[in-house]
């Protein structure tokens, strides 16, 4: 074993390799713009230059006399298009603007045309050489700029049911012993995976591939299909692997209709590559976010009332919202508390999912605030959190599945050496660096959603699994691949596993951390079923059929692994039923999933359930995160030597992949605290930073010291695999584990993101 | 990218005449239809963008043979345009002899990027400036000249706090020159009546009225050598930045010092991140001359530094930052061991 494949700990699967990683490392793994196309056209996006306004013309003389141009779209001649209604209100765009299809503009960067030629080279050029005149009219840019219209997010946003409340904050807040008011604030951000936003489409007669990199197949072949006006079961999406996503390519974009449009006119496969400053506007973001929060405590550090309030900027037509009050009303014990969610429409592209969408804005308000109260108190942070861990959420009073947060705090405070700071801030030092020691809390909800699979078995071991799921990177198919050998009993190596094509059976959004809990589960059902017909052939005639339907089922869930509690000679029970191959095709719904899960996910749309919304209980998997941080006295450049972050997330399938996950979380929350932010031109609501040599984010220097430890924990209350999904869980408490370290080094309170040296003052 | 004619120089005068027949007689510099390649990694980026637009592309590394010499001899340092960074800032006797021209140069960049970049690309490195490189915005003096500055009331924090005009603030970005003015370099250039030297602080060109003009080269010549006389063991690169690796300076200060018993006898400072060409800090210098160092007299000097220092919306900090870095940057200096 060695740091990068941990020793597995109870209820933890084997670190075994990637599946892909030999074809990653050698380059063969094809990304959707690595695969060859017969006499492709090349697209080049030109997007618009003002935020608002109108399109009074196009010059294109100069664009069209680039050899090798073939077409030029424009709104005057763009194929047209169905409207796609938002994901959240049952359809599955990322924003309703709708590029082409007049000449208003509404965002900066919005496609206004597309040139299409012989080649990449002489599209870019000619797309360089297209003039447009423009009206503009002034754009409200983000908080504060004239124009913005601000609402209550409750009423407005499908996504946003309800601001949680419960018991009199009012008055609690009023009488108590210390009271904590503070304002927080997080900025813009982009997600920046590393594959661009490219997009293949070929038609062969009236059925579309398409390759692109996305996070949800079937929601874009579906997506897709309604826009175009055809029959879903034409469109198919191809992408084994997928470059990375962050949320950015879980709900469709504009682009990939219009190209598959103009491929069909022109009769003719085209691909699209757009540059990585048109991955900023073409795509969503994360939205920047103001919070303010209220926390009143007992002396003895008892908190007695919450608020939180948080506002988020989102587009003129779409409300999006994260709405990160439902994480923090309920992370502590609390008897009352009330918190608000609005929205501010400004003249913006619409943001979406990124990476933890909900909790990384809102919890670093909370845990920030919970920091500042731990000062007032004189109190250790830690013990802050432990005087107010809870076995049930405040304000439905349900029981945690499984809550491991303290838990994760010591093994932590442990590693990292908590022990061995002094309190007082601006205490510790090294030569020129002034060190502070900060932590926090991080948590994700556990989210499982329908998922189905097939699986075949052959005689000779050979395993197919079959499932539309996603390799974004974290490591999909090895954990499925583990999965079948688990409950096969088959070797690993015999285990073939095709995902990432909307032709194999479907599978949620890999959004929301509920792709290994959902697809795991699905593929474990599966295997079930091939055992349970293998045992039914191998079992003597005198067991009734009722005993038979329980023979060689894992009654347990995935904890023990099902061959040791029952094992299977696949060859004799091939020889009993008489044949070479056995397939199962099975679909699979977690506890409380809608009753239209099963259709809706064959039409591509997502029934997520779990996280606060279970009927019972509530599930999120926790961790604690602690990080060091030097400040230079004379420079005040801010660097993190350490992050240390305990975490528990139910069964964990394979060690490595997730020490991987969680340890690309830790660097992103770093990264998030101290580097990312898209900066906004507030006078024309355009992003100046776009590109990845001015929109920072860490590179190895930055990040000597990661450790990653993960608890183990069961909770069988959750889903058959017993997983709570780990991909958002580590970059959550970070930025306030990172402002409080800052707070140590220099007694300063920072609560602005990103912190950069010139908000340093010591 | 547009289509452009691709030639390799065979020898110096080969590259003089191509760069010079394409060249109109008032062409600026950086509008040249002609342009060097060495590296490729500022100009081949900046084509991509549609920033730069030559037609002509001369490649000038097969003039490495001679262009390429790392030459430290007892009086003095003669550095090739073709040198690599990588390849200077690895050498063993600039690491002893001139610390602050090995760590301008190794704390530039990626590796990846000092294996390609070469000292004559390094120096002629174009702006970062947002709007400059974004041709979607019409407001850039420096490439649209007469447009407007973007700039100048928009997202400034990377910009320019000394030497900038009301025609443009772009922060001239590299390390390398620093080093190089600081040590009062000097710079060959060839050109088509063979070859000539100038002080390398006569290189570059304040914005002015005339951003799109950033150098005293004309089309046509090329930066073929550096040269240092003495040797500057006492020195300094100071480089604070976002990030630890792969970033560009938000201040730097280069800074070389004679220093015996405790009295500064001669004394260099040029200041990076902070201006719109390789800073020296004459007025800075002047104070420090003669003087029994102290910390007051390290404030005294970076205050002198800055005395001119103007900043704008998303820029102030870079006063009081980069005051902290020449005074840092001197303290090293005067304790360093050597
Ligand atoms: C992401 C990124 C980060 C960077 N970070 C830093 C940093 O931190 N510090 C830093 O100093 N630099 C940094 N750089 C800039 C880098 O150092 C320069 O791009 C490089 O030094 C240029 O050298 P080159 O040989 O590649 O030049 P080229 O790109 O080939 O040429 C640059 C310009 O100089 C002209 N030219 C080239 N050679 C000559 C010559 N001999 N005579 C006259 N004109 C010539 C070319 O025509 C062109 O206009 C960074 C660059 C990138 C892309
Ligand atoms: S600062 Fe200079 S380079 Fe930047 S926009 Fe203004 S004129 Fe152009």
């Amino acid at each position: 074993m060695t740091a990068a494949a941990p020793e597995p700990k109870v209820n933890m699967g084997q670190p075994v390799p990637r599946y892909d990683a030999a074809a990653k490392v050698t380059g063969r793994a094809t990304y959707a713009s690595d695969m060859p196309l017969d006499n492709p056209a090349f697209a080049f996006l030109v997007t618009s230059a003002i935020a608002k306004g109108r399109i009074d013309g196009f010059d294109l003389d100069d664009a069209k006399r680039v050899r090798g141009v073939i077409d030029i779209v424009t709104h005057e001649n763009a194929p047209k298009l169905k409207e796609s209604k938002l994901f959240s209100n049952g359809g599955y765009a990322g924003t309703t603007i709708q590029p082409l299809k007049s000449a208003d503009i509404a965002h900066d960067g919005q496609i206004i045309a597309v040139v299409v030629a012989e080649s990449y080279e002489a599209a870019r050029e000619a797309a360089n050489r297209v003039k447009v005149s423009y009206t503009a009219t002034a754009p409200s840019a983000t908080f504060d700029s004239p124009g913005t219209t601000t609402a209550a997010a409750k009423g407005q946003s499908a996504q946003f049911k309800e601001d949680p409340e419960v018991g009199d904050f009012a008055k609690a807040f009023d009488t108590a012993e210390v009271k904590l008011t503070a304002s927080y604030e997080t900025p813009t951000q982009h997600h920046n995976p590393m594959e661009l936003f490219s997009t293949s489409c070929v038609w062969m007669g009236d059925n579309l591939v398409i390759y692109e990199g996305s996070q949800f197949v079937y929601g874009l072949k579906n997506g897709v299909a309604e826009q175009l006006g055809i029959d879903a079961d034409k469109v198919r999406v191809v992408n084994p692997y997928v470059g990375g996503g962050f949320g950015s390519r879980g709900s469709m974009t504009p682009r990939t209709a219009i190209i598959a449009g103009i491929a069909k006119r022109l009769n003719r496969p085209i691909k699209l590559v757009p540059t990585r400053d048109q991955g900023f506007t073409i795509t969503t973001h994360r939205a920047e976010t103001r919070h303010e929060i209220k926390l009143g405590a007992s002396r003895d550090g008892k908190l007695l009332a919450l608020r939180h309030e948080g506002a988020e900027v989102s587009s003129r037509p779409d409300a999006y919202c994260v709405g990160g009050t439902k994480t923090t009303a309920r992370l502590y014990a609390c008897p009352n508390v009330a918190s608000l969610v609005s929205i501010v429409r400004a003249d913006r592209n619409t943001p979406g999912f990124m990476r933890s969408p909900p909790e990384v804005p809102y919890l670093f308000a909370l845990e920030s605030a919970m920091d500042e109260l731990a000062v007032k108190l004189n109190m250790d942070p830690v013990e802050l959190r432990r005087i107010n861990d809870t076995t049930n959420e405040p304000i439905g009073g349900k029981p945690y599945s499984s809550r491991s947060l303290m838990a994760c705090f010591d093994e932590a405070a442990k590693a990292f050496g908590w022990a061995q700071r002094s309190p007082q801030p601006k205490s510790m030092s090294d030569g020129e660096w002034l060190i502070g020691y900060g932590c926090a809390a991080t948590c994700y909800p556990t989210q499982m959603a329908p998922s189905a699979a097939r699986v075949r078995l052959q005689r000779d071991g050979r395993t197919r699994v079959e499932i539309a799921g996603h390799e974004i990177g974290t490591g999909a198919y090895t954990v499925i691949a583990q999965t079948a050998t688990e409950r096969l009993g088959v070797p690993l190596e015999k285990v073939a596993v095709f995902m990432g094509d909307s032709d194999l059976p479907p599978a949620p959004v890999a959004g929301g951390s509920n792709s290994t809990a959902s697809t795991c589960s699905a593929v474990m059902m599966v295997c079930d079923q091939i055992r349970q017909r293998l045992f039914k052939a191998v079992m003597p005639d005198s067991l009734t059929d009722k005993a038979k339907e329980t023979v060689g089922i894992s009654q347990a869930p995935a904890t023990q692994a099902a061959k040791s509690d029952r094992p299977l000679d696949i060859e004799k029970a091939f020889n009993a039923l008489g044949v070479g191959v056995v397939e199962e095709y099975g679909e699979w719904k977690p506890e409380g999933a809608p009753l239209d899960s099963f259709k809706a996910m064959h039409s591509g749309q997502v029934r997520i359930v779990g996280g606060h919304a279970m009927k019972d209980q509530i599930a999120y998997a926790f961790g604690a995160e602690f990080v060091e941080v030097r400040i230079n006295r004379f420079t005040h450049e801010i660097r993190c030597p350490r992050l240390v972050g305990a975490f528990a997330g139910g069964r964990i399938m394979n060690p490595r992949t997730a020490r991987s996950q969680l340890m690309g979380g830790l660097i992103w929350g770093m990264s998030s605290a101290l580097l990312e932010a898209t900066e906004i031109d507030e006078r024309n609501a355009r992003y100046v930073n776009d590109n990845l040599a001015d929109y920072l984010v860490p590179v190895n220097a930055d990040v000597p010291g990661v450790e990653v430890i993960m608890l183990s924990e069961q909770d069988d209350h959750i889903n058959p695999a017993g997983v709570k999904g780990l991909g958002e869980l580590a970059n959550v408490g970070t930025n306030a584990a990172i402002c409080n370290a800052i707070h140590h080094a220099t007694g300063q309170r920072i609560r602005k993101l990103p912190v950069r040296l010139e908000n340093i003052e010591v | 990218m547009r289509p452009f004619s691709y030639q390799r120089a065979t020898d110096p005068a080969v590259a003089v005449q191509a760069l010079s027949a394409a060249a109109a007689a008032n062409d600026a510099l950086t509008k040249a239809a002609a342009q060097p390649l060495a590296g490729g990694t500022t100009l081949i980026d900046l084509m991509k963008l549609d920033v730069m637009r030559p037609t002509a592309i001369v490649d000038i590394n097969p003039l490495a043979d001679g262009w390429s010499a790392i030459d430290p001899g007892n009086d003095g340092l003669r550095l090739g345009a073709l040198a690599k960074m990588s390849d200077v800032a690895a050498h063993e006797e600039i690491q002893r002899h001139y610390p602050v021209i090995a760590n301008s140069l190794k704390l530039a960049a990626s590796a990846q990027l000092r294996n390609m970049a070469t000292l004559g690309g390094n120096v002629m490195q174009r702006t970062r400036c947002s709007y400059f490189r974004d041709v979607s915005y019409e407001n850039c003096n420096k490439r649209n000249p007469g447009s407007g500055c973007a700039a100048m009331d928009g997202v400034n924090r990377m910009h320019a706090v000394l030497g900038a005009s009301d025609q443009c603030i772009a922060t001239y970005p590299g390390d390398f020159a620093q080093a190089l003015v600081a040590l009062d370099a000097m710079v060959e250039i060839t050109g088509r009546s063979g070859t000539r030297n100038m002080p390398f602080s006569e290189l570059h060109k304040a914005p002015g009225n005339t951003p799109d003009i950033e150098t005293t080269l004309r089309p046509g010549e090329l930066i073929s050598a550096f040269s240092i006389s003495g040797r500057w063991p006492r020195s300094v690169y100071l480089k604070a930045r976002d990030r630890q690796s792969y970033e560009f300076a938000l201040s730097s200060a280069a800074v070389a010092l004679d220093v015996r018993e405790g009295t500064v006898r001669d004394a260099r400072i040029a200041l990076g991140g902070v201006a719109t060409v390789p800073w020296r800090a004459r007025e800075a210098e002047a104070v420090l001359k003669g003087q029994k160092f102290d910390d007051g007299l390290a404030q005294r000097v970076a205050d002198a530094a800055f005395a001119d220092a103007r900043g704008r919306r998303h820029n102030s900090f870079k006063i009081a930052l980069g005051k902290r870095v020449v005074a840092r940057a001197l303290q090293q200096a005067v304790t360093m061991e050597i």
